[in-house]
């Protein structure tokens, strides 16, 4: 087996040092209860070759996004990523390395992740940022966890313009904890009144731009509320490159960002594994759930850096924790901010300027197209549009002709009729001329 | 503009502080770049844009650099890290073993690597059948009756298996109160437990290491909802009475979660199934040999028995009359399934899914029990060769880590952390460091199947002469190491102090 370097003639000698006669013997605290030597219906091993060929397989039965014009997006991005991002990640001293632990000998993570913390500030315009969480998901339910905290209240309200994965996942993971979570019905027109229900008995409100029907937001007079009434303002953001177009949530007076990460520098994998990005104000600091990485000085007064501030965590404050988290996302970290350091100032406002671009002339033409009707609003890189049939078996049906047409609202949110004819659609960087003709007449021919 | 970077005169011996292959280097944002750009990108369509009032005003203050600057950056950086590629990761419970590149290619097979998570089902029937068949083989390797694939990591995991848990007992009509964690646990554990209401009681071991079963009894009670117990336990030895454990447990109307951080010692030989367990999380990060990418992503799917089987939460992968559905609603899941909710947007570590499939194919079920079995025989060589000059506290064989304390450093003056600074020197990560608590001083090594035996006997005989050095009063040494490493001893008392979490710009003077 190639992964095991130990021959029979070491493994004998290693019992004998060791004074048993067999590696069963090494067992014998299974108890005899347990039955001896059970019996695994599975396949033995396989070469690398066998094992390849069984991942083509698989691969072919799918229609790889790479292969077909796709406009899908939904709270998931498809860019392109620079070849030296997946090569650097690849370095065996970031991928094959532990959680930085030992600082003297991981001072290439903890920097890189110094790096990513001080961007994440930057781009959300925030005072501090954790060295990251799983996903914005996840991200999103600790973010309710730390406002309840902060403020000792147990009341969280949340947009109908949060994506409803957030959602889902803020409602499992606060639902034994005693806090309590209002949501709003889905508004893909933007037009519920957050400012009227902010309450002086809610810990947050959680809301999202841009939102997941594409509409953008400004939060500043909601944040000013928020603030009168001693309740915390939670901004989530799923797709990143806004930021390079958009005013960050900073300005508009949020005081915890969360952001999905997973649009720059990771492959989309299916929608995992991605990085949720944390942001707050420097006074709630020490509320912050995860990893920090700070700077300090080693004996000799050098600039170096550790993991601190983990008097927050479970390995040392179990039940009293922050937050449970241990492992979370360092190497999607890692690819975001090379990403990201590529890309630089003028590359990611550029960027961003090419996606809104790109959506913008795409809502346009299928404005042209009969049977969809765009939503009026402004967005970002996706927008919704109103067909004059069901979305999801048109999205079928597009995608029987080769292409990734767009994510249909109902699939989110089966128990909403009134949403069916809804279909999201995104443009990116990646989408030439070639894939909106594609699309047009693709989208011209299914709803004939 | 760009900036000389003076570094503070470094003991190096050299005038610019580098040291020959370990270079000094400034962060991303005191390279001097502002106007430059490693991306060429297309350029903006001719159309109007719709950002009027939303827009950025001012710099984000990102900045600029070529390619080649970046890739210098980062290729510096990645040598200042010790790495399981590099050399030998002996780290208690964390199971550093090798990561296949194997691995690492499959998961970027186009039509799999760049799968969007919302397109049609219709077109990702290869990618489910992948999830599939990973499930397939995690439910083989133990013997359980269904497993939830969306949790992220191994604490992720656990509490997936609590809510689960939790939810069981509310359908019978109590939620309760208490899970008992043993002292020995991972922080975790109890952290866990209080995020789904729990109050944590703990169960102390007895002197031999394990758990204590009549303070068990005695904790047992109607507000028990579950027990979270390690096993093997974080004193690397098998619970022997876990069998009794489980059924204790299952009288007093609780669950039995079972932490499968330390699975890499069982996998292949024992069904988790045949131990009484209710549920267990597997880090696919530890056992399935995917990477640990200074730190995550990992991935924690949770096994479950048929009692919590159905609690499973959203999404799952289930076998239709038309090939594979993802069941992704309450709607869509059925009367006979109640999932206690959704743990992760989209459908879970799925890249990370692919890996630990490869693995689990390259080795099979004839390779997982080698491994099993040499991973515990590479422990106990250890636990054999070093126990007559650092201090065992309990009684072998172990399982796959080998537990010291630090009873072998009385009056040296030498701590466990000293030791573990002078390993670095000598060119290996440390073992895990003052865990389990139970013990004083701990030193947790686990050396996974994956190292040869003239590894172990290099790090051995480096060990012994560590701990003779020790005993024969040279302090000091211990005291100043490391010494040949990128940075020595750090500050973390001012880290925390005076916490400095960011880059800012120098004030203007």
């Amino acid at each position: 087996m190639r992964y095991l370097p130990l021959n029979d003639a070491d493994r004998a000698r290693m019992l004998d040092a060791v004074g048993v006669g067999s590696v069963e013997d090494l067992f014998r605290d299974v108890p005899s209860e347990v039955p001896p030597g059970p019996v695994f219906d599975l396949p033995d091993h396989q070469g690398e070759m066998a094992v390849e060929q069984a991942f083509n397989a698989f691969a072919v039965k799918n229609l790889s996004p790479s292969c077909a014009p796709t406009f899908l997006g939904a709270g998931a991005y498809r860019h392109h990523i620079p070849a030296a991002v997946d090569a650097l990640i690849q370095r065996g001293e970031f991928l094959t390395s532990y959680t930085p632990y030992q600082p003297e000998i991981s001072q290439g993570t903890l920097q890189a992740l110094f790096e990513f913390q001080t961007q994440v500030c930057l781009l959300t315009g925030m005072e501090v940022a954790n060295a990251s969480m799983y996903d914005a998901a996840t991200a999103c339910a600790e973010a309710a966890l730390m406002a309840a905290r902060v403020t000792r209240r147990k009341k969280v309200l949340i947009s109908g313009s949060v994506h409803p994965h957030y959602v889902d996942v803020i409602l499992t993971e606060t639902g034994f904890t005693g806090i309590s979570c209002e949501r709003l019905a889905p508004d893909p027109m933007g037009i519920e009144d957050l400012v009227g229900r902010v309450d002086d008995d809610l810990a947050c409100v959680l809301v999202q731009t841009p939102g997941f029907f594409g509409r953008l937001s400004d939060f500043t007079a909601l944040a000013a509320q928020c603030h009168a009434m001693g309740v915390l303002l939670v901004v989530a953001v799923a797709e990143p490159v806004s930021l390079g177009a958009l005013m960050p949530p900073g300005e508009m007076g949020a005081d915890i960002v969360v952001v999905d990460g997973s649009s720059l520098g990771m492959p989309l994998s299916f929608g995992g594994p991605g990085v949720g990005l944390f942001a707050t104000r420097e006074k709630y600091m020490r509320n912050m759930p995860g990893r920090l990485v700070g700077e300090t000085l080693d004996v000799d007064g050098r600039r170096g850096w550790v993991l601190t501030l983990s008097t927050r965590e479970q390995h040392i404050r179990r039940e009293k924790a922050t937050s449970n988290i241990c492992t979370n996302s360092g190497l999607c970290a890692l690819a975001f901010s090379i990403h990201l350091a590529l890309l630089g100032e003028d590359g990611f406002t550029k960027l961003a300027e090419v996606n809104h671009k790109a959506a913008a002339a795409l809502a346009k033409r299928l404005s042209a197209v009969k049977g969809v009707k765009p939503l009026s609003g402004p967005f970002f890189n996706e927008f919704a549009v109103v067909l004059d049939k069901p979305a999801a078996p048109v999205v079928e049906a597009l995608a029987a002709k080769g292409i990734l047409g767009g994510v249909p609202v109902s699939r989110f949110y089966p128990q909403f009729p009134e949403l069916e004819n809804l279909m999201l659609v995104t443009a990116t960087e990646t989408n030439g001329d070639a894939d909106f003709d594609a699309l047009v007449a693709a989208l011209t021919e299914v709803l004939r | 503009m760009t900036e000389v970077h003076v570094f503070p005169s470094a003991p190096a011996g050299t005038v610019s502080g580098n040291r020959g292959l370990t270079v000094e280097e400034p962060l991303l944002f005191e390279m001097g770049g502002e106007a430059g750009c490693g991306v060429d990108l297309p350029e903006p369509r001719d159309v109007p844009d719709h950002l009027t009032g939303f827009a950025r005003k001012g710099r984000i203050g990102l900045p600029g650099l070529s390619e080649p600057q970046v890739v210098r950056h980062y290729t510096r950086l990645s040598q200042k890290n010790y790495s399981i590629d590099a050399g030998f990761y002996p780290l208690g419970s964390c199971t550093m073993k090798y990561n296949p590149r194997l691995n690492e290619k499959v998961a970027r097979t186009t039509g799999l690597g760049d799968l969007h998570p919302m397109q049609p089902v219709s077109t990702v029937q290869g990618a489910l059948e992948a999830i599939d068949a990973m499930a397939a083989w995690l439910l083989g390797l133990t013997g359980m009756a269904g497993v939830a694939m969306s949790p992220a990591a191994g604490a992720h995991g656990e509490l997936c298996g609590v809510m689960a848990i939790r939810a069981a007992q509310e359908a019978k009509g109590n939620p309760r109160k208490i899970i008992l964690v043993p002292e020995s646990a991972h922080g975790t554990n109890p952290a866990t437990a209080a995020l789904c209401g729990y109050s944590v009681v703990a169960i102390p071991a007895t002197a031999e290491g394990r758990v204590d079963i009549a303070a068990l009894k005695a904790k047992l009670s109607d507000d028990v909802a579950g027990l979270m117990l390690t096993n093997p336990n974080t004193c690397g030895l098998f619970e022997r009475e876990v069998r009794e454990i489980a059924d204790l447990v299952h009288a007093a109307g609780a669950f039995f979660y079972m932490d499968g951080a330390n699975f890499n010692a069982l996998i292949g030989r024992v069904k988790i199934a045949d131990l009484g367990a209710d549920a267990m999380h597997i880090n696919l990060h530890k056992t399935f040999s995917t990477p640990h990418g200074g730190g995550g992503p990992g991935a924690g799917p949770t096994v479950f028995s048929q009692a919590l089987a159905p609690f499973a939460p959203l999404p799952f992968v289930r076998r239709g009359d038309d090939g594979f559905e993802l069941v992704e609603t309450r709607a869509q899941a059925g009367a006979d399934a109640h999932p206690f909710g959704r743990m992760k947007g989209f459908h879970g570590q799925f890249g990370v899914m692919l890996r630990a499939l490869a693995y689990a194919m390259s080795l099979g079920k004839d390779g997982f029990r080698q491994a099993s079995g040499d991973a515990v025989l590479n422990a106990n060589y250890l636990l054999a060769r070093l126990k007559d000059v650092l201090s065992a506290p309990f009684e072998g064989p172990c399982m796959h880590e080998a537990l010291f304390d630090d009873g072998f450093l009385k009056d040296t003056g030498v701590t466990t952390l000293d030791l573990a600074k002078a390993l670095i020197d000598e060119g290996y990560h440390p073992m895990t460091m003052y865990f389990p608590l139970v013990v004083h001083g701990a030193l947790l090594m686990e050396p996974t199947e994956t190292e040869s035996k003239q590894t172990l006997d290099a790090f051995i005989d480096t060990v012994r002469a560590l701990a003779a050095k020790a005993k024969a009063g040279e302090a000091d040494f211990f005291h100043a190491a490391p010494r040949l490493t990128p940075r020595r001893r750090l500050d973390e008392t001012l880290a925390a102090r005076k916490p400095v979490l960011r880059w800012a710009p120098p004030k203007a003077e």
